[in-house]
């Protein structure tokens, strides 16, 4: 780690431990002693949340697949046994289930986060990077784990975003197939997705523990976006933030408990109570909430592109969606993190948190439904997500790249320790 | 490692190259297997075939059978569907090739080429936009199917008309047994060749 280690064993066994496996050390420099900056406010915590949910993610879904069945004929009902035989089955798979969500809510927040206060910039690009492959393995387990109840809105959305691969030329019918393990998404499918969800929360696992280590070799990013500079801007990480932390992880854990008690069925779909039937779509396919927003990037493309269908179109926007983070930091070349200090940067990314919204509002509507009528004159929703897919890849591509360039930035604090304590005026100028 | 000031290759330079080569080999050849072992299985493969008694069907009637975890829908078109199926020009289709595994690669979408008896029109009843089951029964404004997902329109002859599908319905390969009262879907080639399919 970055800074001095302060650790002093006391005791014989510690020193004869230390000088062997310094594992008490590394837990105490990295979550005892680790200098924090000062100023980290409530959006900072959403890191620490997501470590208890992986925690009760992997936790719960241990106990689940003691009693779940991954077989076709067997999946829907072994689920519906957890939930009405098994002794507190309800309330582990309702965590499993409500867990998933709630991941999400903390991982928007904590990307969010990291897009308002510039946390991608150098010297954290890697930090940024390893993220968004744990967002990716994230949606990876999210959606295997959405196919194991074997509801009609499991297969169908099996169905359909497997069929997404077929917009491959030449190859796609073939890695189709090879997702399958037959010629429709069948037993060998749920057998595999099973597995494989299984196995990711171990990998997303790993990738947190080299998140955290790209973390404090720079240090925490803070809300001025000005770096550590000395002693009077950081703070020990305990008591301080493991308090804070701790309090944010209770309230949020509050809200998760009000869904897993009262509103345990609140963020499912009705369709996945009726078991698969390969026969019969349902009227309206819809993913969970949580990749609405992409949903609705997908099926914003109808149109041909040059010798690029509109479905392999809709297909690339999709992932690029996902993609163009892995670049942010190389587009967004203004020298200044926070957004705090960027007049015209700020607004545009109120208005991306916007059309992050919107765009998963288009997603659970029918396209051809309309969003206003107005005297005959109506927009519908495929034309609404067309303009918020259009924004979203410009604020990447073309608004923070040139806002580098044409932004005036205001005054920053000459440190974390000044912008607390007030103590001197801005010692950096408005350029 | 000792510097080497030779131009010649040692016996060295060989088993480096030696040693490396066998390894990136073997272990591709070791990867092999365990890429493959998700493909579909032999005994999901040799499903084969299966056969179905279409001689109670009435006219406009319409069954869906399953066949490889999919559905295949049957019909028994009126003469008035075959005539406006026949009557649709060519150059007003979205996809021009008849995709019908009995024919040719090339066969143009008319609907001489979709059927092997006008009467019974044959598919797989899987949308070619996302994998959705459309809905059939003369739905959809082109008399034929409509897919509920995304808003597909597939004719009487299961060509896609109108909306995001790229492609017309495939054509299982199949002939008929029993003086056309049993349809055999998954006919072998031979099968197919023997049964009087050719591209109109």
């Amino acid at each position: 780690m970055s800074h001095q280690s302060a650790y002093e064993p006391k005791t014989g066994i510690e020193k004869w431990l230390d000088a062997r496996l310094p594992i008490v050390r590394l837990g105490y420099d990295s979550f005892v002693d680790f200098p924090t900056p000062r100023n980290l406010n409530y959006w900072y915590t959403f890191g620490g949340i997501l470590a208890v949910f992986l925690v009760i993610q992997i936790l719960s879904g241990v106990v689940l697949a003691m009693h779940y069945v991954p077989h076709i004929d067997y999946a829907f009902d072994s689920v519906e046994r957890i939930r009405r035989d098994v002794n507190y089955g309800w309330l582990i798979q309702g965590m499993h289930a409500n867990g998933a969500s709630f991941f999400f809510v903390a991982v928007y927040l904590h990307m969010f986060r990291g897009l308002f206060y510039g946390s991608y910039k150098a010297p954290r690009e890697v930090l940024w990077i390893i993220g968004v492959v744990i967002y990716l393995l994230m949606m990876a387990a999210a959606f295997m784990g959405y196919v194991l109840p074997w509801g009609q809105m499991s297969y169908w959305g099996a169905t359909v975003i497997t069929n997404l691969v077929g917009a491959l030329p030449v190859v796609g019918e073939g890695i189709k197939q090879w997702l399958w393990g037959d010629f429709a998404v069948g037993n060998a499918t749920l057998n595999r997705f099973f597995s494989l969800h299984y196995l990711l929360p171990f990998l997303i696992a790993g990738l947190v523990i080299l998140h955290i280590w790209a973390l404090h070799v720079p240090g925490n990013n803070n809300p001025t976006g000005v770096e550590v500079k000395g002693k009077g801007d950081t703070l020990p990480f305990h008591p301080y933030y493991t308090v804070k932390d701790g309090f944010a992880i209770v309230v949020f854990l509050l809200i998760f408990a009000g869904f897993v008690f009262y509103l345990p069925n609140a963020l499912g779909h009705a369709d996945n109570s009726i078991e698969a039937n390969p026969l019969v779509t349902p009227a309206h396919i819809v993913p969970e909430w949580y990749f609405l927003p992409f949903y609705a990037i997908l099926r914003a493309v109808t149109f041909d592109f040059g010798p690029i269908s509109a479905k392999l179109g809709g297909v690339l926007a999709m992932f690029g969606a996902i993609g163009v983070l892995f670049v942010l930091p190389w587009l967004d070349r203004s020298p200044v993190k926070s957004m705090r200090y960027r007049p015209i940067a700020k607004w545009c990314f109120l208005i991306f948190v916007i059309a992050c919204l919107g765009l998963g509002w288009c997603g659970a509507e029918n396209p051809d439904n309309l969003v206003f009528e107005f005297g005959g004159f109506g927009m519908p929703f495929v034309v609404l997500s067309q303009i918020l897919t259009a924004y979203y890849f410009a604020y990447f591509l073309v608004i923070l790249p040139v806002l580098a360039y044409v932004e005036k930035p205001k005054a920053r604090p000459e440190s974390i320790e000044a912008s607390v304590l007030g103590s001197s005026p801005a010692a950096v100028p408005a350029e | 490692m000792t510097d080497h000031t030779t131009e010649e290759p040692t016996r060295r330079d060989f088993i480096y190259i030696a040693a490396g080569g066998a390894a990136a080999i073997g272990g591709a050849l070791t990867i092999w297997p365990f890429i493959h072992q998700m493909n579909p299985a032999a005994d999901t493969l040799a499903l084969g075939s299966i056969r179905k008694d279409i001689s109670s069907l009435s006219v406009g009637q319409e069954i869906t059978v399953m066949f490889r975890g999919g559905p295949v829908f049957i019909r028994r078109r009126s003469e008035a569907e075959i005539a406006e199926a026949r009557a649709v020009e060519l150059g007003t289709l979205r996809d021009d090739l008849a995709r019908n595994a009995n024919l040719p690669e090339n066969a143009p979408a008319m609907d001489a080429n979709r059927v092997l008896n006008p009467e019974y029109l044959i598919v797989t009843g899987i949308c070619t936009h996302l994998g959705c089951v459309p809905v059939g029964n003369s739905s959809g404004d082109y008399g034929g199917w409509f897919c509920p997902c995304h808003g597909s329109h597939y004719d009487e002859s299961a060509r896609i008309r109108r909306g995001p599908a790229p492609e017309n319905l495939p054509v299982p390969a199949y002939i008929f047994e029993n003086d056309g009262a049993v349809v055999k879907l998954g006919a072998t080639s031979e099968e197919v060749a023997a049964a009087g399919w050719s591209v109109a």
